[in-house]
């Protein structure tokens, strides 16, 4: 086994570089990645937390080998992302959300039996696993279906037995429950958890904070290419501590109006999520200050709906960490 | 044994893939027709009747060829358009063994074009399909399809690299049907062109397949097609290799 962690990241870095056009040529650079450094031991639930174009996909693709890093190392397993590429990819599984990355005119089974050969899963062990795995994932007498006819939860879930066929230590997870329903999303959770039960380690992608909660032994929390905050759900929760939350929902807030709230003594920030008609604002405050009444006064002759008071939720722990970070 | 059998599931089951197309299926019905057309009004005009066969044997290995190189162009592509690239090439094989499947495939699927502008010509046009070597027509059109399958891998190595594959494929296709005799003699081309000729294997596989059909010595032909077809594999093997680092490094495997 050699390293005893399964992930190892090191002061990684990605710029992504294009050219546009041909007669002038323009070169642009983006730094996606900036410096990332963290480990995953063998067998945890490792969660890369943050917003769109924060660089957790970037991250997974320089650890999984797809992209090769700008500068920095990472080690899968021991094995040298950069130089040990095959090494790293018996050893890992990757599987993403949405609905692209399968073979959409072929069944499942197809799909399944084309990517047993690709990763070696000896012939005489294929049968069986595909049918465990299609049992695990709940799509056992579907297999012989076209995928095109697919939902996305079958999708994701065919995705996943994919990602399993040939027992990978370390299992890769970008964002595997974009766009699932609610009930396909838990059982998602459910298959997850019980894959780390049986000691696969997972680096699990998400902008679910429930799911990040639920699941994941340590969380990352990533933002602008940087590592903001690292450690246990209980640890980031306390960093929201000593704060108050005032949610407010509202229809038709003018900018101007959350501008002022920002300027409220004892506020600390502020979050505008639309919501169809309805606008969530979301205040944070200084505990010990009660700023329900002036975000009320300010938000007069508007149309309101619930107003609530709470204690803080990891995920506004991890509003706070990524406003700090803005 | 493990490697034979990922080439013939992956070939099997990339063919699968490629013959559900709404697309490919259009295209493999209506090019035979509008290529048995061409070549028997090219020839007919010439005043070469007694050539239309070989005109249409021309026809069809112009559709193989498409659709090597559109299916090596495109299937790449169309890989990376539908997320599944990355996941090929994420798998711990060689490059090269995840990409042959694909192309010979699309020298498989580029077969029926071949027969079908055979049948086209006969059905529409009354070509009597009197071939001079009808064996060694057979050998010759399965060498062919091989060939410009590992051919085809070449090709693929630098669409894995480039973003806008289908820009060079559309590239590639006339100027290879021509300088490669495909259609119209090799001989009344420019001189320039004879080197060129001489080093891609659609000529010394159309020769073959003409040579199979209106007598000659099919076996030289079939022999050099199959020895540079043999070099491309080779290439495309080493060149893989390189180009998929090369795609890890500037980020072309994905689509964004």
């Amino acid at each position: 086994m050699g390293s005893a962690y399964a992930i190892e990241a090191e002061e990684l870095r990605r710029t992504y570089r294009a050219r546009t056009g041909w007669l002038k040529p323009r070169r642009t650079e983006v730094e996606a990645v900036r410096g990332v450094t963290f480990t995953v031991g063998r067998g945890e639930l490792f969660g890369l937390l943050g917003p769109n174009g924060a660089g957790k996909t970037t991250t997974i693709k320089m650890l999984n080998t797809l992209l090769i890093p700008t500068s920095g190392r990472a080690r899968v397993c021991g094995h040298d992302v950069e130089r040990e590429t095959r090494e790293v990819r018996r050893r890992i599984g990757y599987v993403f959300g949405g609905d692209r990355g399968l073979y959409d005119r072929l069944s499942a089974l197809d799909n399944l039996r084309y990517f047993a050969e690709l990763y070696a899963v000896p012939a005489r062990e294929q049968k069986g696993r595909i049918a465990e795995l299609l049992d695990l994932v709940g799509l056992a007498g579907r297999e012989r279906e076209r995928v095109e006819g697919y939902s996305r939860g079958m999708r994701q879930r065919l995705h996943i037995a994919r990602g399993l066929l040939h027992s990978p230590d370390v299992l890769f997870l970008d964002e595997p429950s974009i766009g699932v329903d609610p009930v396909a999303a838990r059982e998602l959770r459910r298959t997850v958890a019980d894959l780390a039960s049986t000691g696969t380690t997972v680096l699990l992608t998400t902008h679910y904070m429930a799911e990040a909660d639920e699941l994941c032994d340590r969380i990352a929390v990533i933002a602008d290419g940087c590592i903001q905050a690292l450690g246990t759900p209980a640890e980031l929760r306390r960093r929201a501590e000593g704060r108050r939350v005032v949610e407010v929902e509202a229809y038709g807030v003018p900018e101007s109006a959350v501008d002022a709230l920002r300027g409220l003594p004892g506020v600390r920030e502020t979050a505008v999520e639309a919501r169809g008609a309805l606008q969530l604002l979301t205040v944070h405050s200084d505990a010990h200050v009660d700023v329900q009444s002036d975000v009320l006064r300010e938000l007069a002759g508007i149309r309101l709906g619930r107003v609530d008071s709470r204690e803080p939720t990891l995920e506004d722990a991890y509003v706070a960490i990524v406003s700090a970070a803005a | 044994m493990s490697t034979l059998r990922l080439l013939t599931v992956g070939t099997l089951l990339h063919v699968k893939q490629i013959s559900r197309s709404p697309f490919e299926i259009a295209i493999a019905l209506v090019v035979p027709v509008v290529q048995a057309t061409l070549a028997v009004y090219l020839f007919r005009s010439s005043g070469e009747q007694h050539r239309l066969l070989e005109a249409a044997v021309g026809a069809g290995v112009m559709g193989v060829w498409s659709s090597v190189l559109f299916g090596s162009g495109g299937a790449i592509q169309g890989q990376r358009w539908q997320g599944t690239l990355e996941m090929i090439m994420l798998a711990p094989r060689r490059p090269v063994l995840v990409v042959l499947p694909i192309t010979i495939a699309t020298g498989l699927t580029g077969t029926y074009a071949l027969l079908a502008t055979l049948v086209w010509g006969r059905l529409l046009y009354g070509i009597r399909l009197d071939f001079a070597h009808p064996a060694a027509f057979v050998v010759a059109a399965v060498v062919c399809v091989v060939a410009l399958g590992m051919f085809g891998l070449l090709l693929a190595a630098t669409f894995v690299l480039m973003r806008n594959a289908n820009a060079l494929a559309n590239t590639l296709e006339y100027p290879v049907w021509l300088v490669s005799g495909m259609l119209v003699p090799i001989t009344v081309l420019p001189a320039w062109t004879t080197p060129i000729a001489a080093v891609l294997p659609t000529t010394w596989g159309a020769r073959a397949l003409r040579e199979a059909t209106s007598g000659g010595p099919v076996w030289p032909s079939l022999g050099i097609c199959l020895g540079i077809s043999l070099l491309c594999l080779v290439l495309g093997g080493f060149a893989l290799t390189h180009v998929e680092r090369r795609a890890r490094a500037a980020a072309t495997l994905a689509l964004a």
